[in-house]
């Protein structure tokens, strides 16, 4: 914790040096960019943007996981599933996210689904290769012996299949829900009215370099608590039956 | 072919089994291959490692359907079955493997399987605190918690030292003999077959065949000392015989 904190502080001072050298146009140092964020929050400008990111992150990432979980399984089950979807997830995968998120807009115009299917869609074929990676390594000592008990599907997929996914599910999660913000800003950019990518674009325009650091900085918070209060939480609920090392 | 539908009964008839090999060939580990076990009849499969009894048992199992003959288990009969190993799910604890698989049991049947093979004390532990006998004993826990009509026991106490395996011996005998079950065991272990069994089918190297059907007679408690060491060792012989 004390090293977190020396470290911390250390990039706030390098912050701050950089900021008397570029000068505070191009870099504000730490006291304005934090008043900027108060003045941000104080008008309910930067709940309600944060808010707009924050519900399109977690309706996307959720979309994007439980069919990327479902298709990753099927394809790591099925040999003739795996052939048939290979070809469409190495499009997907070399797709620049970029490409995606303007057909989705011309196609479907300026809306919300679009914006959302966008970063779903992005996220999708990510998820689906590690849960797919999970799935083929799935032991199948225990598929027998659920065989031979007759357990139901339901039981099998929630005692015997998901935790062995668990750890394949967690990586997904982590490494997705960093991609889905990062590519959720930039859809706010191109076609959203609101949301933190929508207020970074005006910023850029006015060239305020003080309020893009602002809002990144509020953002990145809000995923750092998310992260320490959620993701982990679970993480060690999911992994309390490994025996402690002593 | 005897009448069928009798509860507890299984037929088993295979003309063959083979597997493909890396290379394409064919590697045949069952020949013809047939015997019908009676309603709580408790049968061991003898033969040398590597003739095919793990197969077998797969296959009447339900496990590996790529073979030619049938198998004609009891009516709906429920299978309990203890692996080689004790396939247990490392992240639920030893009541919830159990329950997982046998939904239907009772607390107080629970009850007396955890009082008897000495697991009480474990219900909430997870396997990974196990030592192996405990989670080898949990394997058997489940597979008498589904109140089988048919028992596959696959070389259950391979690799516990003698005393422990004679222990958890004792406690499958007295397991069955509360509620006799159908049981077909798998060992490459006299002692545990002349022990366990009413009957003992020795198989030859593969592709395997039954050799003889040996006849234990009951009650295994009648039997001096002096005889059952006899029997082994008519036994080992006729074994070490088709090894050659």
């Amino acid at each position: 914790m004390g090293a977190r904190l020396v470290s911390l502080a250390l990039l706030i001072a390098v912050w701050y040096a950089g900021s008397q050298l570029a000068g505070a146009r191009l870099l504000p140092d730490p006291q304005a960019v934090a008043l900027a964020v108060l003045d941000e929050g104080r008008s309910g400008a930067l709940a309600f943007n944060l808010g707009a990111t924050l519900a399109r992150v977690a309706v996307a990432f959720i979309i994007a996981m439980m069919l990327g979980s479902v298709i990753g399984l099927i394809m790591g089950r099925s040999r003739i599933a795996d052939r048939l979807g290979d070809p469409w997830l190495i499009v997907l995968l070399n797709l620049p996210a970029l490409v995606i998120i303007v057909l989705a807009y011309v196609w479907a115009g300026l809306t919300e689904t679009a914006a959302i299917a966008a970063v779903a869609l992005n996220k999708l074929p990510i998820a689906t290769v590690t849960v797919r990676e999970g799935a083929r390594s799935l032991d199948h000592a225990l598929d027998d012996m659920a065989q031979v008990f007759r357990m139901g599907a339901w039981t099998r997929l929630r005692h015997v299949i998901l935790p062995q996914l668990a750890p394949y599910l967690a990586a997904a999660a982590r490494s997705g829900l960093s991609l889905v913000w990062k590519i959720v800003l930039i859809v706010e950019l191109l076609g959203r009215p609101n949301g933190v990518g929508f207020e970074i674009g005006v910023a850029f325009q006015l060239f305020d370099v003080t309020r893009i650091l602002a809002y990144a900085l509020a953002f990145i918070a809000v995923m750092l608590a998310i992260e320490t209060f959620l993701v982990q939480p679970l993480e060690r609920h999911v992994a309390r039956w490994r025996p402690r090392p002593a | 072919m005897s009448p069928a539908g009798a509860r507890g009964q299984l037929d088993l008839n295979i003309k063959q089994k083979s597997f493909r090999t890396a290379s394409g060939g064919k590697f045949q580990v069952l020949g013809e291959l047939a015997f019908t076990l009676g309603s709580g009849e408790v049968a061991a499969l003898v033969g040398p490692s590597g003739c095919g009894k793990t197969t077998l048992l797969r296959i009447v199992a339900g496990l590996d359907r790529d073979f030619e003959g049938g198998v004609a288990l009891p009516a709906h009969g429920t299978l309990g079955m203890v692996f080689q190993e004790p396939r247990l799910l490392p992240w639920r604890t030893v009541e919830q493997n159990v329950r997982l698989a046998a939904p239907r049991a009772t607390d107080t049947g629970l009850d007396t399987l955890f009082q008897v093979l000495g697991l009480k004390a474990h219900r909430d532990h997870y396997p990974g605190e196990l030592s192996l006998g405990l989670a080898r004993r949990v394997a058997l826990a489940r597979a008498f918690a589904v109140e089988p009509d048919l028992l596959l026991l696959d070389e259950p106490f391979v690799s516990l030292d003698d005393a422990l395996a004679a222990r958890l011996r004792e406690e499958l005998a007295e397991l069955v003999n509360r509620r006799p079950v159908t049981t077909l065991l798998v060992t490459h272990n006299l002692e545990e077959a002349i022990g366990l069994a009413d009957r003992l089918l020795l198989l030859s190297v593969s592709p395997a065949r039954i050799l003889a059907d040996v006849p234990v007679v009951r009650p295994r408690a009648a039997h001096t000392a002096a005889e059952l060491a006899a029997l082994r060792d008519k036994i080992a012989q006729r074994l070490s015989q088709t090894c050659l």
